[in-house]
């Protein structure tokens, strides 16, 4: 193999597996560091910078950065109160934001305007994020929202049990709190018209607002207790609606089926439950998401396909169910099949339809030269995403249908790199390198500016709200939040995975010390080969393809040095043991590029 | 040194061995040597060799006398029994325990300063006598604990960390327990342990008097150009004479050696050493042979490595004296006080 490039800030920063799942890329392992150093402020502003909705995110996100954490990968049920299991990074992220000091006078405030003017449709997330890096660069960005307060599904579909309104409210203000952001209420009916206004750049970030409807027998009959999942749950937020029948079905398998039926629970539904056409497993809603509902006494009933509303007088009274199977053809696609048993019939009194979300696109025309393809999505690139027209981007929803926050967030930062470069004259497929930050953790012989001892803690539990008090009050939110002692032993968890072992081969005396103290056996020094074979040939089999070798040559014997970085544990004692130094802990704190460095 | 624990994690592929523990169960505290010491290298090998082996910790007892080399048995087998005696006094100690109880398996360990020096009397001795053990020495030419002064294994003409040239001559240990008795006689390097470890199975396998003589550098005083005990200067002049392969009885014996390369040797306890020839003409069943190779390649500023001495037929210090099988803590009253009877007959065999 070849040495490993240790200079392309790629190959660490992928060590640090929650960053490189993010697709903000947020420094997870410096921000946990700060937050069990007790200094959430810091903690929060590197969030802050990262995925701009740190509040928000802390409760809502959909953590892609916990399935991919090392810990659940080098945990041993044995040792860890038999259960293996991520650091709930996603928890600690609203610990910062419960309990930073004011944060007003670290937030960036816009520099006088470069006379350039960018439009947003939508006031979402990720329309939020273009203001932000835009508006730090000089920009005056207008976000145009028939809701002039801002936040676009954060607040209107996510339940207050979840999500209380004041965290909305204070991080929409630290955006528009920079300057050089208006919101204006108003609702775009035509992008023509849009654009003939004479935007420098506009943005769509209007998300994929309509529900997916179920078109099957009753549908018409029985519409009077028939809802859309996120339209009722934006009554809800509007406070249009204050009650549902006893009874209640939700159809679908997703978060927003979650939120329909915990909603349901708490106006007035006694008995809800979840019916889903798939099996649990493949379910779309998070497991933690799941088990909330189920928590609050909510059945799910798996292989059950909606096949009627039942009508009797004109009123809805049930529903019937085909019940079906998963079967894999011999194109190895999956389908579901009836099994022959009799149809379930469902008595309910409202039925809630969350069966997905879809984009309208109904007010871009189709003779403007922005083009779209055979799914009816217009051509957007994935890493500009700029249109097939120069001056109009995408982002969040809008641009690839039905994602979660931190992708609106990611898509927003990489549309304003685009549109700076685009408003500069400069190739907006040509992007800016991410800053990286270099620091030697060593302090003296034995010493590391990081806590290096790995904790055996088993992952923290949220405390909940009484399931008597939660389930009163709509607006009532369920998760207390980690309170300093459990944060601090949820922070311990965390392996610092951003403390790299740095290998300077014409230092090595090739003595061994590194390979015997290594707790994970992830160092070898053997004679190089081919990849596939030297993976193999290593203290212990590196199997893992998604983690990179660290290999290094240069060394008399004429061996090489090979690292698995898949389950290093970065406790430094490979440093700690070398008597000469060539291993080294160094922090690499990587933050990639935003338009206005915020 | 190190302040923190080595982590309890471990690797998710982590295997057990035929007696139910992992390679770490093997482990002790983590040591406080200097880093990068070769001892560590050598503890590493044993914890390896005792995992391979599927030796319960619970049957070893480590011995040793005083030094770095001696205080590594903290280091390994952190759940075997141990024993820390006087300086250089490990092997009377350690013969002691075996006469008492012969159903454990002895570990001496021990540095060139322990054995060379102050302990050289007690080393030939027990080799004479053939206590069935596994002797370690630790050897890396200087006595460190003291700052680096040259030990009585140090090559006449190596230089000191500050200058100073030896001018007297080294005892080499591996020579002399072959002229002293030892039926099994091998000398590695720390920082081979594809070679270390099986001859350290090996001499753990061996019913008798197994010394391994392992070249071991000090990196805080002996690692310099000018060093006959360096990484280097080890490296660039290992003579290895055979590579070993070892196989526990319920193991499968493989080759992957053309045949007729190598030596089939089967222990008492089953287990065979699959002995590969690096040197052809180096025959290591043969004494004199042996003796006046190892003096001819160290003539050249060689260091013979490998097995170098096995004389399989020898009988152990039980055998020779006919002592008790049972350890002696496990007799009754009647087995150790057979009555007036049995020592009337006993007297009269002596008149």
């Amino acid at each position: 193999m070849r040495t490993t490039d240790i200079s392309d800030p790629d190959h660490f920063l992928k060590v640090v597996d929650c960053q490189w799942a993010c697709p903000a890329f947020t420094p997870v392992p410096e921000y946990i560091r700060l937050i069990a150093h007790g200094r959430h402020a810091d903690a929060y502003m590197i969030n802050w910078r990262s995925n701009v909705f740190p509040g928000i995110l802390g409760r809502t996100c959909d953590r892609p950065c916990e399935p991919a954490c090392r810990r659940a990968r080098v945990e041993d049920e044995n040792l860890t109160g038999g259960r293996t299991e991520p650091v709930a990074i996603c928890r600690l992220k609203r610990v910062a934001a419960d309990n930073k000091d004011d944060v007003g006078d670290r937030l960036p405030r816009a520099p006088a305007a470069n006379g350039r003017r960018v439009a947003c449709v939508g006031a979402g997330p990720a329309s939020l994020t273009v203001a932000r890096d835009l508006a730090v660069a000089g920009y005056a960005v207008t976000l145009l929202d028939p809701d002039p307060r801002g936040g676009g599904l954060i607040r209107t579909q996510i339940p207050r049990f979840r999500l209380p309104e004041e965290v909305i409210d204070e991080e929409v203000a630290y955006i528009t709190g920079i300057g050089n952001i208006t919101i204006e209420n108003r609702r775009v009916a035509s992008l023509a018209g849009l654009i003939a206004e004479g935007w420098d750049a506009i943005f769509v970030g209007s998300g994929a607002p309509k529900g997916r409807d179920l078109d099957i027998p009753g549908r018409k009959a029985g519409g009077a207790n028939i809802h859309v999942g996120i339209d009722w749950l934006a009554s809800v937020s509007f406070g249009h609606v204050g009650r549902i029948g006893r009874r209640v079905i939700v159809l679908g398998g997703g978060n927003t089926a979650m939120d329909c039926c915990r909603t349901a629970r708490r106006l007035g539904g006694t008995d809800v439950r979840v019916v889903v056409r798939s099996g649990f497993e493949e379910m779309k809603a998070s497991p933690w998401e799941k088990e909330d509902a189920i928590a609050e006494g909510i059945p799910i009933l798996n292989w059950h396909e909606p096949k009627s509303f039942v009508v009797e007088d004109g009123r809805l009274t049930g529903m019937t169910f085909r019940i079906v199977r998963a079967e894999t053809d011999a194109a190895g696609r999956r389908r579901l099949v009836a099994t022959g048993e009799p149809d379930a019939f469902i008595a309910c009194d409202d039925v809630l339809v969350a069966v997905g979300q879809e984009n309208a696109f109904g007010w871009i025309e189709r003779n403007i030269g922005l083009l779209f393809d055979p799914r009816d999505m217009p051509r957007v690139d994935p890493a500009t995403m700029q249109s097939s027209l120069a001056s109009v981007f995408f982002g969040g929803d809008a641009a690839f249908g039905p994602k979660n926050i931190i992708w609106a967030v990611a898509h927003g930062h990489a549309a304003a790199i685009s549109i700076d470069r685009y408003l500069s004259g400069e190739d907006i497929t040509v992007r800016p390198a991410p800053g990286v930050t270099v620091v030697s953790q060593k302090m003296g012989i034995h010493e590391w500016s990081y806590d290096n001892d790995v904790s055996l803690e088993t992952r923290q539990r949220v405390p909940h709200l009484m399931l008597e008090r939660a389930l009163a009050d709509v607006g009532a939110e369920v998760e207390l939040g980690f309170d300093a002692r459990l944060a601090w032993r949820e922070a311990q968890r965390c392996l610092n995975c951003d403390i790299q072992t740095v290998f300077t081969p014409p230092l090595c005396i090739e003595c061994d010390a590194c390979v015997d103290i290594c707790p994970m056996d992830c160092i070898t020094f053997t004679a190089n080969g081919e990849e596939a074979d030297l993976r193999r040939r290593l203290k212990a089999p590196a199997l893992n393809l998604e983690q990179a070798l660290y290999v290094a040559d240069g060394l008399d014997t004429g061996r090489v040095m090979v690292k698995d970085e898949d389950v290093c544990l970065h406790c430094g004692l490979c440093a700690e043991r070398c008597p000469t130094g060539a291993w080294d802990m160094r922090k690499y704190f990587i933050e990639v590029a935003q338009a206005g460095k915020p | 040194m190190t302040h923190i624990a080595k982590p309890r994690l471990h690797h998710p592929s982590l295997t057990r061995n035929a007696v139910g523990f992992t390679r770490r169960d093997y482990e002790g505290p983590v040591s406080t040597l200097c880093a990068g010491c070769g001892h560590d290298s050598i503890s590493a090998a044993i914890v390896q060799a005792c995992f391979e082996q599927d030796i319960e910790p619970h049957r070893v007892a480590k011995l040793s006398g005083i030094g770095c080399s001696s205080k590594t048995p903290t280091y390994f087998l952190g759940a075997s029994h141990g024993f820390n005696t006087v300086h250089g006094r490990m092997p009377s100690v350690l013969t002691g325990a075996a006469l008492a109880n012969r159903e454990l398996i002895y570990l001496g360990v021990s540095g060139d300063g322990d054995s060379a020096s102050i302990g050289l009397g007690q080393f030939a001795h027990i080799m004479r006598r053939g206590v069935n053990m596994t002797y370690i020495v630790m050897n890396n030419g200087v006595y460190g604990l003291t700052k680096g002064q040259f030990s009585a294994t140090a090559d006449r003409g190596s230089v000191a960390k500050r200058g100073a040239v030896n001018v007297e001559s080294g005892i080499d240990l591996a020579s002399l327990a072959i002229l002293m008795g030892a039926s099994f006689v091998a000398r590695s390097f720390s920082g081979d342990k594809a070679q270390l470890v099986p001859l350290i199975k090996a001499a753990i396998s061996h019913p008798g008097p197994a010394i391994l003589d392992v070249v071991s550098p000090c990196v805080a005083f002996n690692n310099h150009k000018g060093s006959t005990r360096s990484y280097d200067h080890v490296r660039e002049h290992n003579a290895a004479l055979n590579r070993l392969d070892v196989f526990s009885p319920a193991e499968p014996v493989s080759v992957d050696y053309a045949p007729g390369t190598e030596v089939r040797i089967e222990q008492p306890n089953g287990t065979v050493l699959l002995l590969h020839k690096l040197a052809e003409d180096y025959d290591p069943s043969d004494k004199a042979g042996a003796l006046a190779h190892i003096q001819a390649r160290e003539t050249a500023g060689m260091v013979t490595t490998g097995l170098l001495y096995l004389d399989p037929g020898r009988r152990d210090l039980h055998g020779r004296l006919n002592t008790v099988a049972a350890p002696l803590a496990r007799l009754d009253e009647t087995a150790l006080c057979p009555g007036a009877a049995a020592l009337a007959a006993i007297n009269d065999a002596l008149r």
